[in-house]
């Protein structure tokens, strides 16, 4: 059955809240969580009241720009906002403000993987809309309703579309942690998968072709919403990769749909069935003037950025850590910057990165400073001092007569023997460039001294 | 009669205690118990002791630097939200909306020491020209109770005319300040669009809807308009350009416009236009004329299509607009709406639908651009353009509703000005030999609400239809 | 291009008013045909204008990048009191409606 429909095709679509201050359209506050009760954080605006207008808050447009840039994406220079229509008791204006043709950012990607494995996910679009209300359901007197709390609503949300370019499960978890972590450092949001301040889905199909092209999609897809964690996420994308692909092995024609991930039987389930397209008459927000975005913004904005999880996890393996290491490293910024710091004030790279991880809890409160002080500390500095290496390198040559003349012989690779020797007698403390030194100036005086003699 | 006084005459009387706020509040109670059950011009009518109070009060404090409407008494178009006073916008789905927040224009007339009276029917969500489209009674206009005082903003142009208030903010998105303007015998303008912000104003078409001052006289409306206008932060549409001070500006208007141009299409004096309003336009170009003015015929070919731009983008824009009534936040469910609104509704959600949005929205977005630019030339040939509100007189009541085509054609004359934004006074022009009021319109560039405040005044200043008001 | 009279069943009348969230009866749909029918034929002229390589106009202010600033704005926040005061049905300081299902 596998070989019949061998490629899983994934797409994702990722919705991020912004961490503003007040809300995408209006002044209230965006703290939905925070609230004290339902439906405190609103206004004429994001309740949709007769007459009310909406406002864009820069910050937000500022910091979509931002995430777009972390993403390796092109920035529409001229952009605007759409309204999108359709009706939902959360939506109070029946539309919701987004961006249709002209998104900030577009055209970008992410790099996931390792080695052979590494592979490119391309971004087709990242823009800026708001948030809805939040609905919860509830039996009042027998009845089954639904009940509202706007304080949600008009929250910034940005949304990021990646193209169909993820071939398994674990790679739509790799890109979903990836993300969140660029989310992350770009310091736009909580990225806070229980609260919802970031939500994923993903579009799952089975191909029977080994090569996906544009031309040769899945003629449907399968939408997998409202889950809430990366490794759900994993779960369910596998479960309906075999699922399809049983199903479609059988002849059978798969509905584009909605799913939803069951934990308890650890199974996706039907959540809705979509009959149409979607038609939702997108025409430009008449209320809202279009932006235009001035390159010296963009490039400002561009060299605020720090710099991303790749770029500290580069520096890190070419310091000698594992890639392994690196990505645990750079799960948080504070961390990766923390070791990046240090690591020009150490020694040795890759024991410090190996012991700052054996010790990551205590080391992660230090200054980078403090941090290389400690590892030297600890790891014993190293002695450099040259009268009391000479001894040891004394003691080494005078013993090792053997290995000396094969050395003098031309066979430079005792040396490394020698400098072992030395450690040891040094307890590994010695400064090898040093004992190296030393051990060759040594042997050379060694060698005239006894033709002298 | 007290309240035919300007506001500038009303204000001088106030500072000089010849009469008082209080005086002029009951004297609106008083037309209002008369006029009210004859024109249905109301909605809410602010209850009377409240706004007695509210005259007292600001009679106490009244200072003598006190701004020019302070304790002058007005009435608001039904589609301004009011803390605390339902806005129904004519329609069954806000019959008992209060809202919880004050509309920009409202606020602003408010701090400026002005008094509401109340609000004022119209059509629904301003879908209409003939006030009729209402859930709360057809308006009858005082000239003739017969007929139709014009719409959308029926109830203000009525209540002005039979002053049951010094004056009235209506709104306009194809008309509807002009147009009852003209079939009332009151001035109105229509501003350039982001002139005064449309915060609070119940949305009709966002990117044609205009809030303006309704009067007296176009005084009057420049008084109103310096009070109102301006940047608003709560409206990103509103324009950051200062506001002038237009009644300041009226001082020698006369010397100001002689050997300025106006400019008369000739396409708009054709087919369909009532004789009766075409000798009143061209007897009042000739007036005009008469105070200096040069007079230039020139071609605006463009003009048939403006009718097809305004009902593809407005019905499009309200479609969306009105998608936010859904009776679960506010008001009742959609079964609310009548059937033109419906209809309405139902064009604009066909102009945006895949498969026709190109054929239909996308082009008439288009046909706005050419619009633009003809009257971009036209208005660079001349200064001010002069052209007639309506093809007819009013229609008597019921006529216009029978045919929802009909009813779009009444809105010739107006319709293609606000696609394009530029700002437009009806100013009375004569009447008919039945005693029915004509309107004239002058249009002017971006932001030239001045030099048409100046013509306008001008104008009045040679005639007295404005003057005139319908027999009680 | 020519305007073309458009075609319109009463299915299409009510697809659109479903579109539209409008409740509209087979007796309005059958009403409301012909009205459409005529206001989509007028409209249409515009089918006859030459707009080839215009660009749309959706507002006409000239105005770009307005925004507000990232202020809470305390004074126009409303009360749950007030939020609610207009709702036909609440509960507990929520908006209620029946049951939707997600």
């Amino acid at each position: 059955m596998t070989e019949q429909f061998p490629t899983p095709v994934i797409g994702m679509e990722i919705h991020v809240e912004l961490k503003t201050k007040s809300k995408m359209f209006c002044g209230c506050k965006n703290d939905p969580f925070g609230a004290d009760a339902p439906n405190t954080h609103t206004c004429p605006v994001c309740l949709g009241l007769p007459g009310a207008l909406p406002v864009p808050n820069r910050k937000a447009v500022e910091w979509t720009i931002r995430l777009a840039l972390a993403l390796n994406c092109s920035i529409s220079m001229e952009s605007k906002f759409d309204r999108k229509h359709y009706s939902y008791p959360d939506l109070p204006k029946g539309y919701q403000i987004s961006q249709y043709d002209q998104p900030i950012g577009h055209d970008g990607y992410l790099e996931i993987g390792e080695g052979e494995k590494r592979s490119k996910i391309r971004i087709r679009r990242v823009h800026l809309e708001e948030d809805t209300g939040k609905l919860s359901h509830k039996e009042i007197d027998g009845e089954n309703v639904s009940l509202i709390d706007f304080n949600r609503s008009s929250v910034p949300l940005v949304e990021i579309v990646t193209e169909p370019d993820m071939r398994s499960a674990e790679e739509a978890k790799e890109f979903g942690k990836k993300l969140h972590r660029i989310v992350r450092y770009s310091d736009v949001s909580d990225a806070d998968m229980e609260k919802g301040s970031m939500r994923l889905e993903a579009n799952v199909s089975v191909s029977e072709h080994t090569e996906i092209t544009e031309d040769n999609l899945p003629p449907y897809k399968v939408e997998l919403k409202n889950i809430n964690s990366f490794r759900f996420m994993a779960l369910a994308a596998d479960y309906e990769i075999k699922r399809q692909r049983e199903a479609r092995a059988r002849g059978e024609k798969i509905p584009q749909e909605t799913r939803g991930w069951g934990e308890a039987k650890k199974a996706t389930r039907l959540q809705r069935v979509k009959e149409d397209a979607q038609e939702y008459r997108y025409f430009p927000d008449p209320d809202l003037p279009p932006m235009r975005f001035k390159e010296e913004m963009v490039a400002s904005i561009k060299k605020s950025l720090p710099p991303m999880p790749d770029t500290y996890a580069a520096q890190f393996v070419a310091a000698g850590a594992s890639y392994e290491s690196a990505d645990i490293l750079t799960d948080d910024m504070a961390t990766a910057q923390l070791v990046a710091e240090a690591l020009p004030l150490v020694s040795d790279g890759k024991i410090f990165i190996n012991w700052f991880l054996r010790n990551r809890d205590t080391n992660a409160a230090l200054s980078a400073a403090d941090l290389a002080k400690r590892f030297a500390d600890e790891k014993g500095s190293k002695v450099t001092d040259e009268a009391v290496i000479i001894e040891w390198v004394k003691t080494v040559v005078d013993e090792n007569q053997n290995v000396v003349a094969e050395f003098k012989a031309g066979k430079e690779s005792v040396l490394m023997f020698l400098v072992g020797k030395v450690q040891k007698l040094a307890a590994g403390k010695a400064d090898a460039q040093v004992v190296m030194r030393l051990l060759r100036s040594q042997i050379d005086q060694y060698t005239r001294s006894s033709v002298a003699r | 009669m007290l309240l035919d006084l300007s506001i500038r005459e009303l204000q001088a009387g106030l500072a000089a205690k010849k009469f008082s706020s209080e005086d002029l509040v009951r004297k609106c109670y008083e037309n209002i118990a008369r006029e009210q059950p004859r024109t249905n011009a109301f909605i809410t009518i602010v209850d009377k002791e409240t706004a007695l109070k509210e005259a007292k009060e600001k009679d106490a404090a009244r200072t003598p630097s006190a701004p020019p409407l302070y304790g002058i008494p007005f009435v608001l178009k039904d589609s301004f939200a009011t803390r605390g006073i339902r806005t129904t916008c004519a329609s069954n789905v806000l019959r008992d909306f209060i809202p919880p927040y004050d509309a920009t224009v409202y606020r602003r007339l408010r701090e400026a020491g002005a008094i509401l009276i109340g609000k004022m029917n119209m059509d629904a969500w301003g879908h209409g020209g003939s006030s009729e489209n209402t859930d709360f009674g057809a308006v009858r206009n005082p000239w003739d109770i017969e007929r139709v005082p014009g719409g959308s903003s029926g109830g203000c142009a009525a209540g002005v005319a039979v002053r049951m208030a010094a004056f009235a903010i209506g709104e306009d998105t194809g008309g509807s300040i002009r147009n009852p303007s003209a079939w009332c015998n009151t001035t109105g303008l229509k501003v350039t669009y982001g002139r005064v912000s449309r915060y609070g104003c119940v949305a009709y078409a966002s990117s044609f809807d205009t809030v303006g001052p309704m009067g007296k006289s176009v005084e009057d409306c420049a008084a109103i308009l310096e009070a109102t206008a301006g940047n608003d932060l709560h409206d990103a549409t509103s324009a950051p350009v200062p506001v002038p001070s237009y009644t300041a500006e009226l001082a020698g208007a006369e010397s100001f416009i002689k050997d300025k141009t106006i400019g008369v299409p000739r396409e708009l004096f054709g087919e369909g236009l009532d004789p009766e309003i075409r000798a009143s336009i061209m007897a009042s170009i000739d007036v005009l004329k008469g105070l200096g003015m040069q007079v230039k015929e020139l071609s605006m070919p463009l003009f048939d299509y403006g009718l097809p731009v305004y009902y593809l983008i407005a019905p499009s824009e309200t479609s969306s607009n009105l998608a936010r009534y859904d009776g679960v936040r506010y008001g009742g469910d959609r079964s609310n709406f009548t059937e033109e609104t419906m209809r309405r509704i139902m064009i604009g959600t066909y102009a945006l639908s895949a498969g026709y949005y190109d054929a239909y929205y996308r082009k008439a977005q288009k046909a706005r651009t050419l619009f633009i630019a003809e009257y971009k030339r036209l208005l660079s040939e001349c200064d001010v353009l002069v052209m007639p509100v309506n093809p007819t007189v009013a229609p008597k009541v019921g006529e216009l509703m029978a045919d929802p085509l009909a009813n779009l054609l009444a809105d010739v004359y107006t319709v293609s000005i606000n696609p394009v934004g530029v700002p437009s006074l009806a100013v009375p022009s004569g009447f008919t030999k039945a005693g029915l009021p004509i309107g004239m319109q002058i249009v002017g560039k971006m932001f030239a609400e001045s030099l048409l405040f100046q013509i306008g005044h001008a104008f009045q200043s040679e005639t007295d239809y404005h003057t005139r008001a319908p027999k009680v | 291009m020519n305007a073309q009279m458009p075609e319109l069943s009463i299915s299409d009348v009510k697809k659109v008013a479903a579109l539209a969230s409008l409740p509209v009866s087979d007796a309005l749909a059958e009403k409301f045909r012909p009205q459409l029918l005529s206001v989509l034929g007028f409209v249409g002229e515009i089918g006859t204008l030459d707009t080839e390589g215009v660009v749309e106009t959706s507002q006409v202010t000239g105005l770009e990048n307005i925004y507000r600033e990232d202020v809470v704005e305390e004074s126009s926040m409303f009360t749950q009191k007030e939020a609610l005061q207009n709702a036909k049905r609440t509960h507990n300081g929520y908006f209620v409606v029946k049951a939707v299902i997600e």
